[in-house]
């Protein structure tokens, strides 16, 4: 049967939950109409982004778009702000968490994927004990060590504490137990050893496994902010949350809201464009993630 | 499992114990060390930052800060006793109280509706899903400065749309008594369309051909949810929740940005109380003593749930 009508079709793929009563048409209503309340925020910042300072304070939260757009907000806060010093100072932070762990997982996720050895189990609760102790939790202590190694004020100090994952460590187990053991033994044979089987066995076979941690583990640093807030004293080393805050401190007093949606439009964009275009890989990841 | 322990392998009768088990100990070893050199990397950043840190919590927790006229010296509980009198620590924690309860059940209600709603698979469907999860991209930081705006007294976004259609206009951060709620709307905000994955994915493994048969049986929707889905979703509320509490105590950013814990300590959470007494009172034992109040409790309540993420995790 042909379904012509598009919102015929709409409601005859709602959830098998509700199909086919008169709830699911209210629910899936209530939803979309929560979903345009969800955007608003985003809406104003684009908009109040391109409205021209001339339009004044009482016009500010008009949704409408101005008629007379301008790029002159995002041009002050290109000036205000040192923005392309804190994109560096973010990469820099992500990337080099993300390298280090993909070393530290890898290593780990394969002992706990096919190795056996004494105190297997203690070892495995030692790591699941990182995903309870939630590490913005022990800022202070781990604040006190970052010093202690001097490395307070460096973005070195701001990347330690994430270095191993524990997180990271069970998706590596998870995806290097699900390849075929004939594989390693076949290069076992040929004498291979650990290293040379884990590179071209296991991270080849693993590399979906590996870019859902790579999005996750980017995306939760790169919205970090306290933790940075507290090693970094320098303003040349402030990651974008820690600049954004500053920024939106100073703007504020000035009551300079268009600059303010348009320094936060600066900061999200990124991560926003790169959401739209893998959308898919993104929410799959997070699902996998389950734990951050 | 049970060939990771030691302990589990049969012991020979016949040789002499105290030799046989060191020789059985220095054999598993040298088994074991290519495992543990792989464990190596991971198990020093661990050491340092997890269980280090725990450590170095309890003992600073002990110790009283240096001041010009003493060095450091040991108090024993006093720090802890300090916090315990602390009435704004007694503040933190009443707060951090109704801001979990108050974030984390509309977040799981809203994931929850959203994930029932959205679970087909469709243009409109994924669209929905990817507006819901929007906020959970952003930093909370810059959630703030867009919240900052909407809830500017008299210009901003409530107030301009909203706000004339109320015979009295709060100052929505400005008013204790109404400050902790405006900040708990972001992370509402901020969270339902992430705990909406969990759900989403909970739904899949409702079995369909039980759902069909409840619907030929004539089961209403209601009664379809109550007795199928959400027993189903068990293992998915239990996760989402541990999450949600752990969000609402080490989500403390919008307080930073926007209230400073103001007014009159209104929105002061436990981790910005920890962070108040290191960081603007120099005051590490203090801290400390907070931090180990805190971690007691979360520890207390995630042992709660401890068996059934193990169990989801699966063993080694």
């Amino acid at each position: 049967m042909k379904v012509t009508n598009p919102f015929k079709r709409l409601f005859a793929d709602a959830p098998l939950a509700t199909r086919g009563e008169i709830t699911p048409k209210l629910g899936f209503a209530l939803v979309v109409l929560i979903a345009a309340i969800w955007l608003i925020p985003f809406l104003w910042m684009g908009v109040a982004t391109l409205r021209p300072p001339s339009d004044g304070i009482n016009l500010m939260a008009e949704l409408m778009p101005s008629f007379k757009p301008t790029l002159d907000n995002i041009r002050d806060a290109w000036e205000i702000g040192d923005f392309p010093r804190y994109f560096l100072n973010t990469t820099i932070i992500c990337t080099g968490i993300l390298l280090v762990q993909f070393v530290t997982v890898t290593l780990a996720g394969f002992a706990f994927a096919r190795l056996s050895f004494a105190g297997k189990t203690l070892i495995f609760y030692l790591f699941l004990m990182q995903l309870m102790l939630v590490p913005v939790l022990l800022i202070v202590p781990n604040l006190t060590l970052v010093a202690t190694l001097g490395l307070y004020d460096t973005l070195t100090g701001v990347m330690m504490p994430f270095f191993a994952s524990a997180f990271g460590t069970f998706l590596m187990r998870q995806a290097f137990e699900a390849i075929p053991t004939e594989l390693e033994d076949a290069a076992l044979i040929d004498g291979a050893s650990v290293f040379q089987r884990i590179r071209n066995i296991y991270v080849p076979l693993s590399l979906p496994s590996f870019s859902a941690f790579a999005i996750v583990s980017v995306t939760s640093h790169w919205n970090d902010f306290l933790w940075p807030l507290m090693v970094i004293n320098s303003p040349d080393k402030r990651p974008l949350t820690v600049g954004l805050s500053v920024f939106t401190k100073t703007a504020e007093g000035t009551q300079a809201w268009g600059t303010i949606a348009a320094g936060t439009l600066i900061v999200i964009a990124p991560l926003l464009v790169t959401f739209l275009i893998f959308q898919k890989r993104f929410i799959s990841s997070f699902v996998t993630s389950g734990i951050k | 499992m049970s060939l990771a322990e030691p302990a589990a392998l049969p012991v020979a009768a016949s040789a002499p114990p105290r030799l046989h088990i060191l020789k059985r100990f220095s054999a598993g070893f040298k088994a074991s060390l290519p495992a543990y050199l792989l464990l190596l990397p991971s198990l020093v950043f661990l050491a340092l930052f997890t269980y280090g840190a725990m450590g170095r919590v309890f003992v600073d927790a002990l110790y009283a800060r240096a001041t010009p006229k003493a060095p450091v010296r040991f108090v024993g509980l006093d720090n802890i006793a300090a916090v315990l009198a602390d009435p704004a620590f007694a503040g933190a924690v009443v707060n951090n109280l109704i801001y979990a309860v108050g974030t984390a059940i509309p977040s799981i209600g809203l994931a929850l509706l959203f994930a029932l709603a959205l679970a087909r698979t469709n243009v409109i469907t994924s669209a929905l899903r990817a507006a819901l999860f929007l906020p959970v991209l952003i930093p909370m930081v810059a959630a703030s400065a867009l919240f900052l705006f909407i809830f500017l007294p008299n210009v901003g976004l409530l107030d301009y749309y909203i706000g004339r259609l109320l015979p009295v206009l709060p100052n929505w951060l400005g008013d204790p008594d109404v400050a902790l709620y405006a900040i708990m709307v972001i992370t509402i905000w901020k969270n339902a369309g992430y705990y909406m994955l969990f759900f989403l994915a909970g739904l899949q493994a409702v079995p369909e051909d039980v759902m069909e048969a409840a619907h030929l049986d004539g089961a209403s929707p209601w009664q379809r949810l109550r007795h199928i889905i959400l027993p189903e979703l068990r293992p998915t509320f239990l996760f989402v929740t541990v999450i949600a509490t752990l969000n609402a105590v080490t989500q403390v950013d919008h307080v930073f940005v926007m209230t400073q814990g103001g007014p009159s300590n209104a929105t002061n959470l436990v981790l910005f109380y920890v962070y108040q007494q290191a960081v603007e009172h120099y005051d590490i034992g203090k801290a400390s003593a907070a931090t180990l109040l805190t971690l007691a409790a979360l520890m207390a309540l995630t042992a709660l749930s401890f068996r059934s993420i193990a169990k989801r995790e699966g063993g080694p």
